[in-house]
């Protein structure tokens, strides 16, 4: 299914966020996930189902002020 | 004066932006000899992404980080960034910026406030990005915020204090309420002179990460912030506009 990876079309098989994320590579990484603006913990990722359009937002530290 | 119980060795609170490599926001961080830093969430390329290297590097400095909601321009937005980052970084300290102007970066009060108190309800300790305003001052601590950061000019503008008479009067408004500058400070003297108003510490980024060489500049500020503090518990003299001699008129010479 097509879903929307911080602002880019990307195809994914796995329907669940914890496997997306790994075939996204993004295994072991430190990031924060939201799915359509709504925060997904590290512990719910496994639990939530994507959907075909879902927004995914994945983030990780960076410089600030 | 802590910050929701943390009592840092410095008054100085860097930002990590900006700076020409990572090599030199590390000399500057441990030349000043600060302990609390601030930093962002952005979008990760990858498992190689840069946030990675980052996040390690900073973990090496062994700091207080202060993870920011820059760029929010809605409560939402704010709302959901802190949520990330208190997961990412570890902790429930939040710098809440809700950005209201474009051009000034003036943070939108009233979103500021309506997240605040969403926020604090979910356990945050949120260091909320505000004007000197004191009835914004007010809502925020009515709505669980036990530290208060006003701006001293906008963001990245090196201008410093723009308004020392609303600074004040903030401070004496809340005695018990550590009190940060954030923003605007270009130079040490403008660090000093916020110290000088009884601040409890400052938060800079640009004027250190912008300079000709940001670790000097940083032990700079540092000095500054410290000269300051000691010189507002030292108790400064009061200004008089006519002049009084220093030297004793008593036992002078008649010379002529």
């Amino acid at each position: 299914m097509q879903i929307i990876v911080n602002g880019d079309t990307r195809e994914v098989a796995a329907p669940v966020l914890a496997e997306a994320l790994a075939e996204l590579g993004y295994a072991g990484a430190v990031v924060a996930t939201a799915v359509n603006e709504a925060f997904v913990s590290a512990a719910a990722r496994a639990q939530t189902l994507l959907a075909e359009g879902d927004r995914l937002e994945i983030l990780a530290p960076m410089q600030g002020g | 004066m802590d910050f929701y119980g943390f009592i840092p060795r410095s008054r100085l609170f860097l930002g990590t932006a900006q700076y020409p490599s990572p090599a030199v926001l590390q000399r500057a961080v441990e030349a000043a000899g600060v302990d609390v830093v601030t930093v962002s969430l952005r979008r990760e390329a990858g498992r190689l992404g840069g946030g990675q290297d980052f996040w390690a590097l900073i973990r090496g400095l062994g700091v207080r980080v202060l993870p920011n909601t820059a760029g929010c321009h809605s409560v939402k937005e704010a709302v959901t960034t802190a949520q990330m980052a208190r997961e990412v970084f570890g902790t429930p300290w939040i710098k809440l910026e809700v950005i209201g102007e474009a051009d000034t970066l003036q943070p939108d009060v009233f979103g500021l406030t309506e997240a605040a108190r969403i926020l604090c309800a979910e356990g945050f300790e949120v260091f909320p990005y505000m004007t000197e305003d004191l009835v914004v001052a007010e809502r925020l601590v009515e709505a669980g915020c036990r530290v208060l950061m006003p701006w001293g000019a906008p963001i990245g503008t090196g201008k410093g204090l723009n308004n020392p008479y609303g600074l004040r009067a903030l401070r004496a408004h809340f005695p018990d309420i550590p009190l940060v500058v954030d923003a605007g400070i270009g130079l040490p003297s403008h660090a000093a002179a916020a110290m000088e108003l009884g601040y409890d510490a400052v938060l800079l980024n640009t004027a250190v990460a912008k300079a000709g060489d940001p670790a000097a500049m940083a032990a700079a500020f540092a000095r500054a912030v410290e000269a300051g503090r000691l010189a507002f518990e030292a108790g400064p003299m009061e200004p008089r506009d006519m002049a009084a001699p220093s030297t004793p008129v008593l036992g002078r010479a008649l010379l002529g």
